[in-house]
């Protein structure tokens, strides 16, 4: 890969990022626009769970990640601390795969 | 001793979950063709994991690095739709604004979002933004180091730990009707995509969630007529 082409990727990946802080900065928005701004993030995270739960690249595959994400939502509906659900993840995918 | 705050705690926790994952990324990219000099210049500059792991998997199957721009680009533009709703949590002029909006990725809005307040959440932005920053980065010049050899991340299921982070992080934050709206009917957007459509944009088509998270939100809300006012 070209130096050119890691710039250009990079600083398209910031003119994104920065986009919305520096073209709304601290303006006050009208309060629909910003309870649905509010709502984008939440509606991404939740995308976010399930894509890395069960995305196989172009198909949908069903493997240790879903005991994994099923052990970790217990934790978190228990308030388990969470450092606790991240590595309790880890480690039931990391042994499920071991044994399979 | 006091017991260090959880905010500082899960930022920790984070940095160090994708600073395990940054040194698979360090691997494949030396694999992939990258200078060890590319490939941590990327983890700075770049600063967007799913883009990055995409470019060289790209440049990895023999592809042109202009045909790996396209997803990595695909993939990074869910940070814009961050950007936006995190306008109000960044703080002070425009260059300091644009030097934090470095920061917005997923685990850093994440984090903000679960805070109740705007100082929290701007404090948690930016121990998040800066816990992964170090850990990526740090991580991935060790995998470009140490080359091959370094097992595969899945078999310690690492792969497993994002998921289990951002459903920690969302959990708190779907207390009403319209965010469990949001957040399900995102969900089942993007995973409806996932055979169908090309990497990154189910996740961007989750933000039609937040269409019927606002008519929830409505229909939840008093309405704002001052002749109701008591």
């Amino acid at each position: 890969m070209s130096w050119t082409a890691l710039l250009l990727l990079a600083a398209a990946a910031w003119a994104m990022k920065a986009a919305g802080p520096l073209v709304l900065g601290g303006r006050t928005l009208r309060p629909d626009v910003e309870a649905a701004l509010g709502l984008v993030p939440v509606a991404l995270l939740g995308a976010l769970i399930l894509v890395q739960t069960v995305d196989g690249g172009e198909r949908l595959v069903l493997d240790a990640r879903v005991p994994a994400l099923g052990v970790a939502a217990l934790l978190v509906w228990r308030r388990a601390p969470f450092l606790v659900v991240v590595l309790v993840a880890a480690a039931t995918a990391a042994t499920l795969r071991a044994i399979a | 001793m006091r017991r260090p705050d959880p905010v500082l705690r899960a930022a920790l926790a984070i940095g160090l979950a994708t600073g395990a994952y940054a040194v698979s990324y360090g691997v494949l990219a030396v694999a992939a063709g990258l200078s060890v000099a590319q490939t941590c210049a990327m983890s700075a500059l770049v600063f967007t994991g799913a883009s990055q792991f995409a470019v060289i998997g790209v440049l990895g199957a023999g592809g042109s690095a202009a045909a790996a721009l396209a997803p990595a680009l695909l993939l990074a533009a869910r940070n814009g739709l961050y950007g936006l709703a995190l306008a109000p949590v960044l703080r002070g002029g425009r260059l300091r604004r644009g030097v934090e909006a470095q920061l917005v990725i997923d685990e850093s809005t994440a984090m903000a979002r679960a805070q109740a307040d705007p100082h929290g959440a701007h404090r948690a932005f930016l121990l998040t933004g800066l816990s992964v920053f170090v850990c990526w980065n740090a991580g991935s010049l060790a995998g470009a180091l140490a080359g091959e050899g370094i097992g595969d991340p899945r078999a310690l299921g690492l792969d497993a730990m994002f998921p289990a982070a951002f459903l920690a992080l969302l959990w708190p934050q779907l207390r009403d009707r319209a965010t469990r709206t949001a957040a399900g009917v995102g969900a089942a957007v993007a995973v409806a995509l996932v055979p169908v459509a090309p990497a990154g944009l189910p996740i961007l088509a989750a933000v039609l969630g937040v269409l019927p998270g606002l008519r929830a939100l409505r229909a939840a809300a008093p309405t704002d007529d001052p002749a109701d006012a008591p």
